[in-house]
């Protein structure tokens, strides 16, 4: 840690992993529920259990965002963050609203009420009092984050990071128009959804990829940072018209599902990118450095997000294939391992290669997180196999035979206890990295 | 080889590029969807109030509506097509209220809908959403009444 400022990152990444534990401990009592749905059935009812996961989820890959741009900007920068008042009150601000958010879930509070109830469209959930927090929180962020950049040394890496953060608040302004037409709802509602996960977040995963793949491998930054910009043309030449494979079946034009097919087909090429670029840099690099758990995290996230949202992705976005598979377990099968992959690995990549020094911990508690990373990807690979098969069987049955949903569902238990499974041991291993970076700092002997 | 420069020039223009024919065809399907796809004329009060009860309810953190959703429970784009409304609306809004009415089920083994505790009034304006939906062009999906 070169910048005294760059310590505001640990309580982000602190606040985030407490998020994680959450989103998966919540996560688990809902693989309980798909085999046993009468658990909780009448205290938390599915639905508030699935926004708990699922805004909990957001919030600290976020968190996680914020924290990793604390921790990156000021050594890119060359220079302490513009103001650490403003970064702590940032963080103030969103874990009062990440509470207010859970809380209001749960109590069932303000129901109906325009400031304080929750806004029941999937993932955007939050009160608007909360999103109106978040916006505030993120225009903080931008003016810190941006005068720092401005006034040190410019680099590709906190540029892209930069434009990817500015991009996540422009378009996150669309939550706030909810229209009474379903179909006007659901376009500009993937205008947040859509363009950050397989847009701007892009750009902020790459930039996070290439900060640790200077440091790590010690390849020269002018190669760097020609395959980052390279990368993100890639993401946002695809990712943007790429929205299209949304826009098939809500009330948008048939001339989507050409538009869509083609460049959401596309969008697996960053994705592949990626992984050659984080291979072939650390295979030429000439550094041996000794935090080997965040190289392999690194190296694992660009593997793992070019199969859950390159190849699972791929696997139905073509318009005649989502015809059937539009909605099924297939959907829920992608999403688990192209988030996980992506964002959740390279935040564990950067805390990983970050917490050491923000604790002044060295040498590294490095078996424990290795094992963690092992599980973690073993379990999520398996929970995705088993939904993609209970996702096939899905749409023969109701798709093509027209069978209806529940009796499908009921065909399909194995494959959900097989998920239960496999997402305990996913817990554990999210357990485990969290006790591997907080734990007790391990003794040189 | 392209220098950095290069490459951050193509990243820039490139993606505006992009961007502003994502916008243009965004302008035409908006209006695509207010004047071919979805009926101005039928979306009432009632339906925009159901729709609210939808979201306050947080109905899509189970279900699906268009493919949209949780995957816990089935598609409702269709339900009042399934339900019969093409035949008797009627008819199929009045099951609809009464399977809302008779949630939870209680039956063990099997997913619960939890009583959402919706007045007479409320439950017309979900049925009227409902149907509404069933009325959207989506290009012929879902590809069976099951949805």
């Amino acid at each position: 840690m070169k910048y005294q400022s760059q310590k505001i990152a640990y309580w982000y990444f602190a606040a985030a992993m407490g998020l994680f534990a959450i989103q998966v401990l919540v996560g688990a009592i809902m693989g309980y529920v798909y085999v046993a749905p009468n658990f909780l059935s009448e205290i938390l009812p599915f639905n508030i259990l699935r926004m708990v996961h699922t805004n909990a989820l957001i919030v600290w890959l976020l968190l996680g965002f914020f924290g990793a741009s604390y921790y990156l900007v000021p050594e890119e920068s060359e220079r302490d963050i513009e103001s650490p008042a403003l970064a702590y009150g940032q963080l103030i601000l969103l874990v009062v609203g990440t509470l207010g958010a859970v809380i209001t879930y749960v109590f069932n509070l303000g129901e109906g009420n325009v400031l304080f109830g929750q806004q029941g469209r999937e993932f955007l959930e939050q009160p608007l009092w909360v999103k109106l927090g978040i916006a505030v929180a993120a225009l903080v962020f931008l003016y810190n984050i941006s005068m720092t950049v401005l006034k040190g040394r410019k680099t590709a890496v906190s540029n892209v990071l930069l434009i990817g953060m500015w991009g996540i608040t422009v378009f996150f302004l669309f939550s706030f128009y909810n229209p009474g037409n379903l179909s006007l709802d659901k376009m500009y509602w993937w205008y947040v959804v859509h363009i950050w996960v397989e847009g701007v977040w892009e750009l902020v995963m790459a930039a996070i990829l290439a900060f640790l793949l200077l440091k790590l491998t010690g390849i020269d930054r002018e190669v760097i940072e020609k395959w980052v910009y390279t990368i993100v043309a890639l993401a946002l030449f695809t990712g943007l018209l790429g929205t299209g494979h949304h826009y098939y079946w809500i009330g948008t034009p048939g001339y989507w599902q050409w538009i869509g097919s083609v460049f959401s087909a596309l969008e697996i090429v960053p994705f592949l990118a990626m992984v050659v670029f984080a291979f072939m840099m650390v295979w030429k690099g000439g550094r041996d450095h000794p935090n080997k758990a965040a190289i392999l995290w690194a190296l694992g996230s660009t593997v793992l997000a070019f199969f859950g949202a390159g190849v699972w992705g791929f696997m139905h976005t073509l318009a005649p294939v989502n015809f059937y598979s539009h909605g099924t377990q297939i959907t829920a099968a992608h999403a688990h391992l192209a988030f996980f992959g992506a964002y959740v690995s390279m935040n564990l990549a950067i805390i990983t290669y970050a917490m050491p020094y923000l604790r002044k911990s060295e040498p590294y508690n490095q078996i424990l997180n290795m094992i963690s990373f092992w599980l973690m990807a073993g379990g999520m690979t398996f929970m995705t196999i088993t939904l993609t098969f209970a996702g096939i069987i899905q749409t023969h049955l109701q798709r093509v035979n027209g069978e209806y949903y529940m009796s499908v569902q009921d065909q399909l238990g194995i494959f959900y206890w097989m998920r239960l499974g496999a997402g305990i041991i996913f817990v554990i291993g999210a357990l485990m990295f969290i006790y591997a970076i907080f734990g007790p700092k391990k003794v040189r002997t | 080889m392209q220098t950095k420069s290069a490459a951050r020039n193509i990243f820039y223009g490139g993606s505006l590029f992009f961007l502003v024919i994502f916008i243009g065809l965004t302008v035409n399907s908006h209006m695509y969807i207010k004047n071919t796809s979805t009926n101005a004329a039928t979306l009432s009060e009632s339906v925009v109030r159901g729709k609210r009860i939808w979201e306050r309810k947080a109905c899509i953190n189970c279900h699906t509506i268009l493919g949209e959703g949780a995957y816990f429970a089935p598609e409702l784009g269709n339900v009042f097509v399934r339900y019969g409304g093409k035949d008797d609306p009627e008819g199929a809004k009045e099951a609809i209220k009464a399977w809302m009415q008779s949630q939870p089920s209680g039956i063990e083994g099997r997913r619960q809908m939890p009583d959402f505790k919706l007045t007479d009034p409320e439950l017309d304006d979900l049925a009227n959403f409902l149907e509404w939906v069933s009325t959207i062009d989506t290009q012929g999906w879902p590809p069976t009444d099951a949805g």
